[in-house]
Parts: C-alpha cells; sequence; structure tokens
C-alpha cells in the first residue's frame, strides 16, 4: 500500500479506474455467458415440460405460453399449452405453493385435455431434507399419487383435512401445500381449457337454444 | 516466511474455517452433501485466488484511504464472474449452492486476506496465499459435509450407501446438525494441534 498522502483528485481517479475495468471485464464476461445461460434455462424448462406431459412430441407440436394471475396472488403462473397436429393435447402448468414449510416451492403439472394428471416435477424447493424433499419423485412415491386422478373427482386435501390424499409422514405442511399449488394450477387450467377445449356437445346445445 | 510455508499456512496453522472461524455462513449451509461443499470450495479458492493476485497487483495505484471500496469491487467482480460461468456451464450445481454463490463477496476470508496479506505482499506470494486458503477452505468443507452427508443422508458424493440406508441420522442435514458437527471437528483440529 502507498504511504504517502494521497490527494483527493488522485483518490477519485484510482477508484474510477479500477472500477471501469472492473465494469468491462464483467460486461465481457456476460456476454459470453449470456447465451449459454439462457440455453440452459431454456433446456431445464422444455425436460420439464417433457416429463410432465408423457405422450407429447415436441417434434410434431407446438408450445404456447400464456401468463394466469388467479385472483388473490401476486405472481402469475406459467401455463404452457401444448398441440400436437393443431389439435389440443393439455398443458404444463407451473405452479407454486407460498404454504410450503420453507416458504415456497415451485413445481410443474401437467394435465391432458380432459383435465387429468399426467405427471408433477418439481422445480424449485427448498423442503427439509428427508422430511418434505419427498414431494419430489425422486425420494419418494408421494406425488405419483396424483398421477391419472382428476382434480373434478379427487378432493385435493390431505386425508387429514377430509381430502384424498396420502401426506407424507411427518411432512403434512409439505403435502398440504403441494395440494396447494396442484389446486393452484388446476384452476388456472381449468380457465384456459374454456378457450382451447371445445368440446361438440357444448357447440350444439348453443345452437338449439338459438 | 518460505513459499512452503506461506503455501501450507493456510491448509492447517491458519486454516480459516477451523482455526481462524471465518466464513461460517456457508460453512455451516452448504455442507449437506459432499458436491456441495467441493463446488462451493472451489468457487471461493478462485475468488480468492484470482482476488488475492489482482489486489496484490494493483497495490502500486491503490491508495491507502481507498482499498477496501477497491478490495471489495475486485471481490465483486470475480464472484460475479464465477456466478455466470457457474449457471451457464455447471446449472445443476449452480442450482444447489443458490444464494451461497453471490454471498462469496462478503465471505470474510476473502477479504480478511486481501486485507492481511495481498495487500502487502507480493503477487506470487499473494498468489500461494490464496492458493492455500483455498485448499484449506475446500478441505474444511469436505470434511464436514462428508460426516453429514454419509451419516445424515446415507449417500456419500450422491452414491447411496446401502447398509445405512433406514439409519439416517437426519438432524445432521438439517441447521442444528451443521453446528453439532462444526464443533465436533473445530475441538478435534484443536485437540490434534496441540499434541
Amino acid at each position: 500500500m502507498a504511504k504517502k498522502d494521497s490527494s483527493f483528485l488522485k483518490l477519485v481517479l484510482s477508484l474510477t479506474l479500477i472500477t471501469v475495468v472492473a465494469a468491462a471485464s464483467l460486461a465481457a464476461v456476460y456476454t459470453v455467458t449470456k447465451e449459454p445461460i439462457e440455453k440452459s434455462k431454456l433446456e431445464k424448462k422444455n425436460n420439464a415440460i417433457q416429463l410432465v406431459l408423457p405422450g407429447f412430441d415436441a417434434k410434431k407440436g407446438t408450445i404456447e405460453e400464456k401468463k394466469v394471475l388467479m385472483d388473490g396472488d401476486v405472481d402469475s403462473l406459467t401455463l404452457y399449452i401444448a398441440k400436437m397436429d393443431n389439435q389440443f393435447f393439455g398443458a404444463a402448468v407451473e405452479t407454486f405453493t407460498k404454504k410450503a414449510f420453507a416458504g415456497r416451492f415451485d413445481i410443474m403439472i401437467g394435465f391432458d385435455k380432459s383435465g387429468n394428471i399426467l405427471g408433477t416435477e418439481v422445480l424449485k424447493a427448498n423442503e427439509t431434507p428427508g422430511l418434505g424433499d419427498k414431494i419430489d419423485k425422486k425420494k419418494s412415491d408421494f406425488s405419483i399419487q396424483f398421477n391419472g386422478k382428476n382434480p373434478s373427482t379427487m378432493k385435493l386435501k390431505v386425508r387429514k383435512d377430509g381430502g384424498d390424499v396420502d401426506a407424507i409422514t411427518a411432512a403434512t405442511i409439505s403435502s398440504r401445500a403441494f395440494c396447494d399449488a396442484v389446486d393452484r394450477a388446476n384452476k388456472a387450467f381449468q380457465q384456459v381449457l374454456v378457450e382451447y377445449a371445445t368440446p361438440v356437445t357444448v357447440d350444439s346445445t348453443q345452437t338449439t337454444t338459438k | 516466511m518460505s513459499k512452503l510455508k506461506i503455501l501450507t499456512n493456510g491448509f492447517i496453522k491458519e486454516n480459516p474455517v477451523f482455526v481462524l472461524v471465518l466464513g461460517t455462513c456457508p460453512t455451516l449451509a452448504v455442507t449437506t452433501s459432499a458436491n456441495n461443499a467441493i463446488g462451493m470450495g472451489l468457487a471461493a479458492a478462485f475468488v480468492i485466488i484470482m482476488s488475492n493476485v489482482m489486489i496484490s497487483l494493483l497495490r502500486p495505484v491503490t491508495p491507502n484511504e481507498v482499498r477496501i471500496p477497491v478490495f471489495i469491487v475486485v471481490i465483486a467482480t470475480f464472484v460475479s464472474i464465477v456466478d455466470y460461468i457457474l449457471q451457464a456451464y455447471v446449472p445443476a450445481l449452480a442450482e444447489s449452492l443458490g444464494i451461497f454463490i453471490p454471498l462469496i463477496v462478503v465471505n470474510c476470508i476473502v477479504l480478511g486476506r486481501a486485507e492481511a496479506f495481498a495487500g502487502k505482499n507480493n503477487v506470487f506470494d499473494s498468489f500461494l496465499d490464496g492458493v492455500g486458503m483455498g485448499i484449506g477452505f475446500t478441505f474444511a468443507l469436505l470434511v464436514i459435509s462428508t460426516v453429514r452427508e454419509i451419516l445424515g443422508s446415507a449417500s456419500y458424493f450422491g452414491h447411496k450407501i446401502p447398509f445405512l440406508v433406514g439409519n439416517e441420522v437426519l438432524i445432521l442435514v438439517l441447521a442444528p446438525g451443521a453446528f453439532i458437527v462444526f464443533g465436533f471437528t473445530i475441538a478435534t483440529v484443536r485437540a490434534l494441534q496441540k499434541k
């Protein structure tokens, strides 16, 4: 360290210079890594969509993004509407809950065109290792019980609360939160379902009433 | 001080975690698995080495009065670089380390070495000090995470250990377990040092 007394100008100059150089090198690294970062995020998202929508072939189909804001929520949900051969296939819903043990977790849920749950995938969760993290299907079979079920016939509550969901032992809060996230996803899905699925029966009744 | 002494200083005599007890926040938080520990250790080591070298290089142009802001700018720059690189090329690791990568900025080990060593010594010595401290930090994280992962999750580096499955000591992967293992390890290191 230079021990001699430095003038104010020298302080300003040296600090400015060092900051400018630091900013320039950061900008360079940012430019180089921007593309790989976006690519890996997109890959992860597409992977999750593929996992929760088994049977959907991305090569033959298209995915449309749609944001839905539920009443009382601050953050909106993202729905990935999947179409195959121009036919509505289903949707992957990126949903979340704020009732989790660690505050919040994000999961993705796949619905087919009649609203049955096809699969679930944990995107971002911080639940207790060994207990709440069993919401991940890699850790336990908890989330598999939702597969093939339709929320219109399945009560999305743990058995303790009078629902149809078997909670994870010693992780009731995480299980409840999971139900909350599924419920939120289902409500969002039902909202957009009206737009995409136009069953023939509904059309015919409309014509007769006219 | 001989070159070898500078290098081994951070590993044993002044181990940043066990002896100086610096940087305990990431130490306690990320040592739930050995993979995390290695990732965090190497990321921090990179930052310590690079910032030590850079701060030592900048010594002639750094006025004494603004040395701390200069240190912080240099450290923050390298941390951001590490953060971008991890996100771009090892997204899985970036995700499991989460907030603790950006938090290397406020890791006392880095600023501590900048102030205590790199600001007073030449570039090569600062580099050696950074390597020693980096290895010492990584080693400390690995020791703690080894105990926590094997006994707490019945696995090591993500591989299941069959005969321990079902006998996991759950508390070890939780926050209190971090403190317990940390305490016992420090005690062991102190006892060994006294001999």
